[in-house]
């Protein structure tokens, strides 16, 4: 088992993948002789050329549409767009044509394209350069949609997310690049659906994913030592599909459910989790289900701002405690 | 060419033709839905360099005005029609309609509604060709309004530099809906516009196709044997409206019928004529044969097809085990 960071762990996954097949092959901006913005393909140029790492022009729409032709025709284009908020710029081929080529010829045409998002509110780098995405994503019928909050599953995630016949949106965040966690050495494949307790408990749920699991499960360190509270983590992992079965049979342990996430509340994650919860196990609840969510502000420069302007682990503390009335 | 081909060539003409008209009559009947945008008077286009290329082998793609693209490339016009018709048995099993026909096994790659839409498709087929190493090439097709998209900017580009197989056919039929082209576009000769591409380029006349078939001869070898992006535009003009629901107010009647004096079926099929390749007589019956193709074969297979089966709505949203049949 090896320690890896989330950028080497994705780094991994890129290597192994283009090596075992030709026509998988990486595509983005500043990806290839410069290595990535986040060195999530530092090397590739090297070894595989400029054929398979290539290095785009500064055209999001067109190259991630390039990425889908390529798909339609067998090919396993993996697509990085510098930042989650230029991915505005390829809506079109996204929406319009990875989402729903699939359905729209009968089911004749696939399109296994990979698309990389780093998002998430980073350091300080303004409104235009720290977002989430995932709510737009996750409405999207034809589209799957994960998100990896360790290196572990950074690497599992791309892995399968390459060898499915289906558009994959990975969201990946910013200031986890650097994260370290364990990998295992062997080949392994962290599945596209399905959501994983990270943490067991019993006296109420916290639903997260991305870098909000981290402040869920430093929330319940601290509910376990200070308040004798045993909360359950579980990390949602697939935004589209949802994992329903998995939502709900946690609520049915735990009764209670708080859902964290850094983006902001409307039309969100939390709000299609609590949906979830309503539809599936609405008389378990002891509790309202609540939300822990980011400020509806564009996200400022301003470190104390940026800062209030997300959730942090004291929030889900405070949440929990209301929760439960302590 | 040789005069059969010849004649083989003025009879798919006619069926374009013919069949684009039964669709408007279908579409009349309301056995047609949603928008149908019809190719008469652009015949001469799509088939023209479509002949001149490896249909089933090179790969296709268009937008909404796609049918006889699709019908060059081999698609079984039964199946378009029971597509238009919303059936089962449609070559998009009645999940596209008449914008969004696909037929893989013919490598016709799809209409598309959005304008500008198919230009980095095209492009990502080049790619995938290159990946692969075969001798293919892709063929767009698209509108001079389509120019006007990034797309198309982004595109030329990217193809460019990285040497893509593709040729891009323009049909320029001076419109886009309702607005003529030099309300929309400073530099109206398209062809021109890929230079700072450095794209070969060529602008010919779209309504005889002896002259769509000799520049695309061009057009086609030059993209297949220099692995290199071609532009090639036609001048050419939509005698319907643009789609079923088009007042046609922004033409004037005048041109419309100076247009209408170059149909690309009149002019070869004068041509031949002159040549003593096809007799009047000839012409009737080729075009009484067309329509009873049409009536007898392909009306009723579309007719009579099933529709989906409504607990098939969600089939094709995602592979089936498209997640996981790697696993096995
Ligand atoms: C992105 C987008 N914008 C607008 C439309 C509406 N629209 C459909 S066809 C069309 C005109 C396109 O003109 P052109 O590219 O010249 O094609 P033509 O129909 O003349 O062949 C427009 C504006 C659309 N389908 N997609
Ligand atoms: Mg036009």
């Amino acid at each position: 088992m090896a320690e890896l960071s989330y950028w080497q762990a994705i780094l991994r996954a890129h290597d192994e993948e283009m090596a075992r097949d030709p026509l998988v092959f990486a595509m983005g901006e500043d990806i290839g002789v410069a290595g990535g913005t986040y060195k999530a393909t530092t090397g590739l140029y090297a070894k595989y050329g400029e054929k398979r790492v290539m290095d785009t022009p500064i055209s999001e729409n067109s190259y991630t549409g390039i990425g889908v032709g390529a798909a339609m025709l067998g090919c396993r284009p993996i697509v990085e767009i510098m930042s989650v908020n230029f991915a505005w710029l390829a809506m079109d081929q996204l929406m319009n044509n990875a989402a729903k080529i699939h359905y729209m010829s009968g089911g004749r045409i696939r399109c296994p394209l990979v698309l990389r998002l780093p998002g998430g509110t980073a350091h300080q780098l303004g409104a235009q350069h720290s977002a989430r995405m995932e709510k737009v994503f996750m409405g999207v019928p034809g589209l799957r949609v994960v998100t990896p909050s360790s290196p572990r599953d950074a690497y599992g995630l791309l892995k399968s997310a390459v060898r499915c016949d289906d558009p994959v949106v990975i969201i990946e965040h910013e200031a986890m690049y650097n994260l370290k966690g364990e990998v295992p050495d062997d080949e392994h494949f962290t599945p596209l659906e399905g959501s994983e307790v990270v943490r067991p408990g019993k006296d109420l749920t916290l639903f997260a994913y991305n870098i909000s699991v981290h402040w869920a499960l430093a929330a319940a360190e601290r509910l376990a030592k200070e308040q004798g509270v045993e909360a359950e983590v579980v990390d949602l992992r697939a935004l589209k599909p949802l994992d329903r079965t998995g939502i709900a049979a946690s609520v049915r342990k735990t009764h209670r459910a708080i859902v964290v996430e850094e983006d902001e509340a409307a039309v969100g994650v939390g709000a299609e989790v609590i949906a979830i919860l309503n539809e599936e196990c609405f008389f378990e609840l002891d509790a309202a289900p609540v939300r822990v969510h980011a400020r509806d502000v564009p996200t400022p420069y301003n470190r104390r701002l940026e800062k209030a302007s997300i959730p942090n682990a004291d929030d889900v503390v405070a949440a929990a405690r209301k929760l439960l009335g302590r | 060419m040789d005069a059969t081909d010849q004649k083989r060539l003025l009879r798919e003409m006619l069926f374009a033709r013919r069949f684009e008209e039964r669709c408007a009559e279908a579409y009349q009947e309301r056995q047609i839905g949603g928008f149908l945008h019809l190719y008469p008077g652009q015949e001469a286009c799509a088939i023209g360099v479509l002949e001149k290329a490896r249909p089933g082998h090179d790969y296709v793609v268009t937008g909404y005005r796609d049918h006889i693209h699709a019908i060059k490339s081999g698609v079984d016009p039964k199946a378009v029609m029971a597509e238009l018709f919303g059936k089962e048995t449609g070559c998009s099993k009645g999940r596209g309609g008449s914008m969004h026909i696909f037929d893989p096994d013919r490598h016709f790659m799809g209409g598309y509604a959005l304008v500008g839409g198919p230009f980095p498709l095209a492009a990502g087929f080049g790619k995938a060709i290159q990946m692969r190493g075969g001798d293919e090439i892709s063929i767009c097709f698209l509108g001079d309004g389509a120019n006007n998209q990034g797309t198309f900017h982004e595109t030329m580009n990217m193809a460019s530099l990285w040497d893509l197989p593709v040729l891009f056919v323009c049909e320029n039929n001076l419109y886009g809906i309702g607005t003529a082209i030099e309300r929309a576009t400073v530099e109206i000769n398209q062809y021109k516009r890929v230079a700072p591409y450095r794209i070969e380029a060529a602008q010919c006349d779209g309504q005889d196709i002896d002259v769509v078939m000799q520049h695309a001869e061009t057009a086609v070898n030059y993209v297949r044997e220099k692995r290199r992006p071609y532009f090639l535009e036609l001048m050419t003009y939509r005698l319907r409206g643009h789609s079923m629901s088009d007042s046609g107010a922004y033409r004037s009647k005048d041109e419309v019928e100076q247009w209408a004096r170059r149909d690309p079926i009149g002019i070869y099929k004068a041509r031949l004529v002159a040549a003593g390749v096809l007799s009047e007589a000839d012409f009737a019956a080729m075009d009484q044969a067309v329509q009873d193709e049409i009536e007898q074969e392909i009306i009723p297979f579309a007719e009579q097809s099933p529709e989906p089966a409504v607990e098939d709505l969600e089939r094709y949203v995602y592979v089936e085990g498209g997640c996981t049949a790697w696993q096995n």
